[in-house]
């Protein structure tokens, strides 16, 4: 009987941008100038609303409030290769990109900041609403992107979570049944390295997370999440090959998160000052930044009116949070049906005596 | 607190004992550092409990003291966080498991309940599976979705399960104590809403308070207050305020729900003869159902009054802004004892 070879693989990463904002051309994809300096606005207005959020969260004008700094190029470079009628389906650390795709900003921070009415996107949004029980999110994306196959829709469903998420068992089951199924679904992995205080290599032994998607039959591959050039080609065809019938794919981006896990967390009773300092180095920001300096796209006045317009918007987007009526005691049931059950009216009017009397 | 009961409150009754001022997640800290002490098959695994102490701080210090062999940071799954207990404690050890929140407990629930809860049953003894799970629970901290729910009655519909629930520091620690040292599943559910509300004096050695025996946390002879948790605090609120107006009203403080101290509550229910249950749990299916019945199984006669629930909405726990609307208020306390008294 021999022994015989019947699986091999091979993961590839793939890197464009250096962090000097030096490019390799024969990587690089086609992306339009303008575009390019779009993709730059996107990832300081991300910049811009977390150091507000974070802010407002200090003045006790905003709730638990995860950061996303230092995650930017993923969530821009994924959102520019989606198509209009692409679903996302997020976990908790997408603000970026939840705005990219036409969440208002406003509904995003009144969810953090205790309001059920900032999972009420308008109408025509294709995004769910922020998923915090770790990795569940990975399973809906599974079945939009199944939904998205039987009925013959054009579109592919994006869905994303972190490298902690990859342990849960719910992980495992959508890649595998997405796989199983040909789901029309990409799979990124925001891996930031750090779960709360769990580094990378104590959340698996395996050398990527990318290679995990070989064993569920579904093709794997890890970028440099920092490099927005790398996750835009990366993505583009992950989404590309999806949309055309051929089956989910999987994408790691390896990032850093800069900020704690949330306003909750301190993350130097964990993690090495060092550590934090070398990947300080490497904002994706930065680097986009020195590209486009380079190339004669950027300059400093544009630097200046860009900051100015990100925090005027940002500042809007804070009045328009502000200028939400309160929400109506009734709210708590009045959607927890489609039509409320006797028991839940009377529950209801007892609260609203309460508060009458 | 007023206790007035010294059933498991050696504290009370053994004063000269030196005494430390501790939070109910220190004594619960406390609790694993002594019985890790004493027992070397005692360990510690969960999220983040290593190097970061836990996110209550509930594992502070461990991990420098008894090495990453014995407090054991997983990776980011539950559902291995209670199967590989059950691993563990069939086969000698006697793991303390941590839910970071109670919320997070779902994917988890297969193994607790498919596995944990029937161990020694369907082994006939054989096997068993002596492992604590502390989750803190609840609401009132203004925290993101799901970091807020009660879910004990399913615990308690589940058959296998101790389920023990801790109002105040002295309490946290003895009665971690006991369930660690317990042969069968506790779920050990930790009030993080008074985590860090006030401190206690605690005996700085080790000490037991037995499972499956309720607390009088206050005397009374007009109405009897049944709760367990952060709402024994409520309870004791509501009993200040009804006592200006002479109304006297009796607490227990039930500790453990399974197995449920039925002697304690129903003697006081007897002497008032009136009951109000306070639970943070949703209305439907809560445990103040469960109490009800048994009330009315054993002292239906000495009822002056329909018992009366004080609980939860049947909803979703709300997010931060309207958390306030669903829990329980010593206002809402105070409005069921008038009711049991003009009934």
């Amino acid at each position: 009987m021999p022994r015989s070879k019947v699986y091999e693989a091979v993961t590839e990463r793939l890197e464009i941008l250096d962090i000097e904002g030096r490019v390799d051309a024969a990587l690089m994809p086609e992306i339009d100038p303008s575009r390019i300096r779009d993709l730059y606005r996107d990832m300081v207005l991300m910049r811009t609303f977390d150091t507000k959020a974070l802010k407002l969260q200090r003045q006790g004008r905003m709730g638990t409030w995860p950061p996303i700094k230092g995650q930017e190029a993923i969530q821009a470079g994924v959102a520019l290769a989606m198509g209009e009628n692409d679903w996302l389906i997020p976990a908790f650390r997408e603000h970026g990109i939840m705005v990219l795709r036409g969440v208002p900003l406003h509904l995003v921070f009144a969810y953090w900041a205790g309001d059920e009415r900032g999972s009420s996107y308008p109408e025509d949004i294709r995004c769910f609403p922020v998923a915090v029980p770790v990795g569940s999110q990975w399973q809906h994306g599974a079945g939009v992107g199944l939904s998205l196959k039987l009925r013959d829709e054009d579109a592919v469903a994006v869905t994303f979570g972190g490298d902690g998420s990859t342990s849960e068992g719910d992980f495992h089951e959508a890649v595998n049944c997405a796989g199983v199924f040909g789901a029309k679904t990409v799979f990124v992995i925001q891996n930031n390295q750090w779960a709360i205080s769990v580094p990378l290599h104590r959340q698996t032994a395996a050398e990527t997370l990318a290679q995990k998607a070989h064993a569920y039959g579904v093709p794997g591959v890890q970028v440099d999440g920092n490099d927005v050039f790398a996750v835009y080609a990366a993505a583009s065809e992950a989404i590309e090959r999806t949309r055309r019938g051929e089956g989910p794919s999987l994408i790691e981006a390896v990032t850093y998160r800069l900020g704690d896990h949330t306003t909750a967390d301190d993350a130097s009773r964990y993690r090495p000052e060092e550590e934090l300092k070398e990947w300080e180095g490497r904002d994706p920001i930065l680097r986009l930044r020195r590209y486009l300096v380079e190339q004669g796209l950027w300059d400093d006045d544009q630097e200046t009116v860009l900051l100015e317009e990100a925090t005027s918007w940002v500042d809007g987007q804070v009045k328009a949070l502000e200028e939400m009526e309160p929400q109506a005691p009734e709210e708590i049931f009045t959607s927890m049906y489609a039509a409320m059950p006797p028991h839940v009216v009377e529950q209801m009017q007892s609260l609203l005596e309460e508060i009458q009397s | 607190m007023s206790g007035q009961n010294a059933e498991g409150r050696s504290l009370h009754a053994v004063p000269e004992v030196a005494t430390e001022k501790l939070t109910i997640a220190q004594a619960v800290r406390d609790a694993m550092l002594e019985e890790m002490d004493a027992n070397e098959r005692v360990i510690v695994l969960g999220e983040d409990v290593g190097i970061d102490g836990g996110v209550f701080r509930a594992t502070e210090g461990l991990i420098e003291r008894f090495g990453s062999e014995r407090v054991i940071d997983t990776p980011l799954a539950e559902s291995a966080i209670i199967g590989m207990s059950v691993g563990l404690a069939a086969t000698g050890f006697r793991p303390v498991a941590e839910i970071q929140f109670m919320g997070f407990v779902y994917p988890a629930i297969n193994q607790l309940f498919g596995h944990a809860a029937r161990m020694r049953n369907r082994t006939r003894g054989r096997l068993s599976c002596p492992m604590v799970v502390r989750m803190p629970y609840g609401g009132g901290i203004h925290p993101p979705e799901h970091h807020s729910e009660s879910y004990e009655a399913l615990f308690l519909n589940t058959p296998g399960f101790k389920v023990v629930v801790p109002s105040n520091p002295y309490d946290a620690k003895g009665l971690l104590v006991s369930a660690i040292r317990d042969d069968d599943p506790v779920l050990f559910m930790e009030p993080k809403r008074i985590y860090r509300a006030f401190r206690e004096a605690v005996p700085a050695e080790s000490y037991t308070v037995p499972l499956g025996k309720a607390d009088i946390a206050r005397e009374g002879t007009d109405v009897t207050l049944i709760a367990w948790g952060a709402m024994v605090r409520v309870c004791l609120d509501a009993s200040e305020v009804l006592a200006r107006d002479d109304i006297s009203a009796e607490v227990v403080d039930l500790r453990t729900l399974n197995p449920l101290d039925r002697e304690t509550m129903i003697e006081s229910v007897v002497k008032t003869g009136r009951a109000v249950v306070v639970h943070e749990a949703v209305r439907t299916g809560g445990f103040g159902a469960e109490i009800a019945a048994q009330i009315s199984e054993h002292a239906l006669l000495q009822l002056e009054a329909p018992v009366q629930r004080v609980t939860g909405f049947d909803v979703v726990f709300p997010l931060a802004q309207n958390e306030k609307l669903y829990l329980p208020s010593r206002q809402r306390i105070v409005k069921a004892v008038e009711k049991v008294l003009a009934f």
